[in-house]
């Protein structure tokens, strides 16, 4: 049982990981750069950001009087967008076998309740998946541009935790709950964390164009959707190929 | 895993599948441990590797 959970969320990890990437490259990685350019001050697109480039200048002299100082543009651009793209990999890679994991443990407390997975239920749990930890989530607290101020990140860390972990509670409730106390409790769960409200700041003052950040965020779910649904379904192939090298049969 | 094997039958019966507790709570605990590391844990090295993957799965970051 072990090994057939571990090697089913390695493989699931391993292919959502490598989609991730590539989407993350073609589609993300040109835009988190050119927030960087509105992060160093590099770059601005409106008056009132030269507030910030004042604060940039006193925290960072070297960055904001010298643009051609920071590592965007210091000549070894290819050598660092290779090791950005091998890091965006590997963190791709690990985080998605850490969501499969999660997800495998899922479908074997889903079996052990004589639950079978089918491509259907498989596909579900990465809609699922991808609604708890982004849609949910994003309700609060929207996927951010480098540079975006946002209030402060231990709070914010402990908001996204508890929205994401009652929201996957609330959708297993949805999909397995036998009873409408199940269905009340799951819309508790999501409604709390909604209520009690994300950590935000007052007020609006990102460096980067609204477009940028808008553009972004749209991919941001784009990217976040393709990833969880083939993460959902590459774990379910796996996991019901695997079943039969082990004791733990399924019912057929 | 020997508790298993006792109620294999039984839970065949019941059209569940014996499926231990331990190997889930590992695989849970794994899951949970690379995310905190690829979303989460602040130390440079941690944040500066998955920087662009943090920003575009939208966890929370500096």
């Amino acid at each position: 049982m072990t090994a057939r959970l571990f090697a089913s969320a390695l493989f699931a990890g391993l292919v959502a990981g490598l989609i991730a990437v590539l989407l993350q490259w073609s589609l993300m990685e040109k835009l988190i750069l050119e927030g960087e350019e509105y992060e160093t001050g590099n770059k601005t697109h409106f008056a009132g950001v030269l507030v910030i480039n004042e604060a940039q200048e006193a925290a960072n002299p070297a960055a904001a009087t010298a643009p051609e100082a920071t590592p965007a543009d210091d000549g070894g651009e290819d050598e660092s967008l290779f090791t950005r793209f091998s890091l965006a990999f590997f963190a791709d890679f690990t985080s998605f076998v850490g969501w499969a994991l999660l997800m495998v443990g899922g479908f074997a407390i889903a079996e052990k309740y004589g639950q079978r997975i089918t491509r259907k239920d498989a596909i579900l749990w990465g809609v699922a998946g991808f609604a708890a930890v982004h849609i949910m989530t994003g309700i609060g607290l929207a996927p951010e541009l480098p540079g975006q101020p946002a209030a402060e990140l231990e709070l914010r860390q402990l908001w996204w935790v508890t929205t994401a972990v009652t929201a996957i509670v609330a959708f297993a409730l949805f999909g397995y709950g036998r009873t409408p106390v199940y269905i009340a409790i799951g819309v508790a769960l999501l409604l709390v964390p909604q209520l009690i409200g994300a950590p935000r700041l007052e007020g609006y003052s990102g460096m980067a164009p609204p477009e940028l950040s808008g553009e972004y965020v749209a991919r941001s779910y784009a990217v976040a959707f393709i990833t969880w649904v083939s993460l959902g379904v590459v774990a379910g192939y796996f996991w019901n190929r695997l079943a039969g090298r082990n004791n733990t049969a399924l019912p057929a | 895993m020997t508790v298993s094997i006792q109620t294999q039958t039984q839970a065949r019966d019941r059209a569940a599948v014996n499926v231990g507790v331990l190997p889930i709570v590992s695989a849970i605990a794994a899951g949970v441990i690379l995310i905190y590391f690829t979303g989460f844990a602040q130390a440079s090295q941690y944040h500066d590797s998955a920087h662009d993957t943090r920003h575009t799965l939208a966890f929370p970051c500096h």
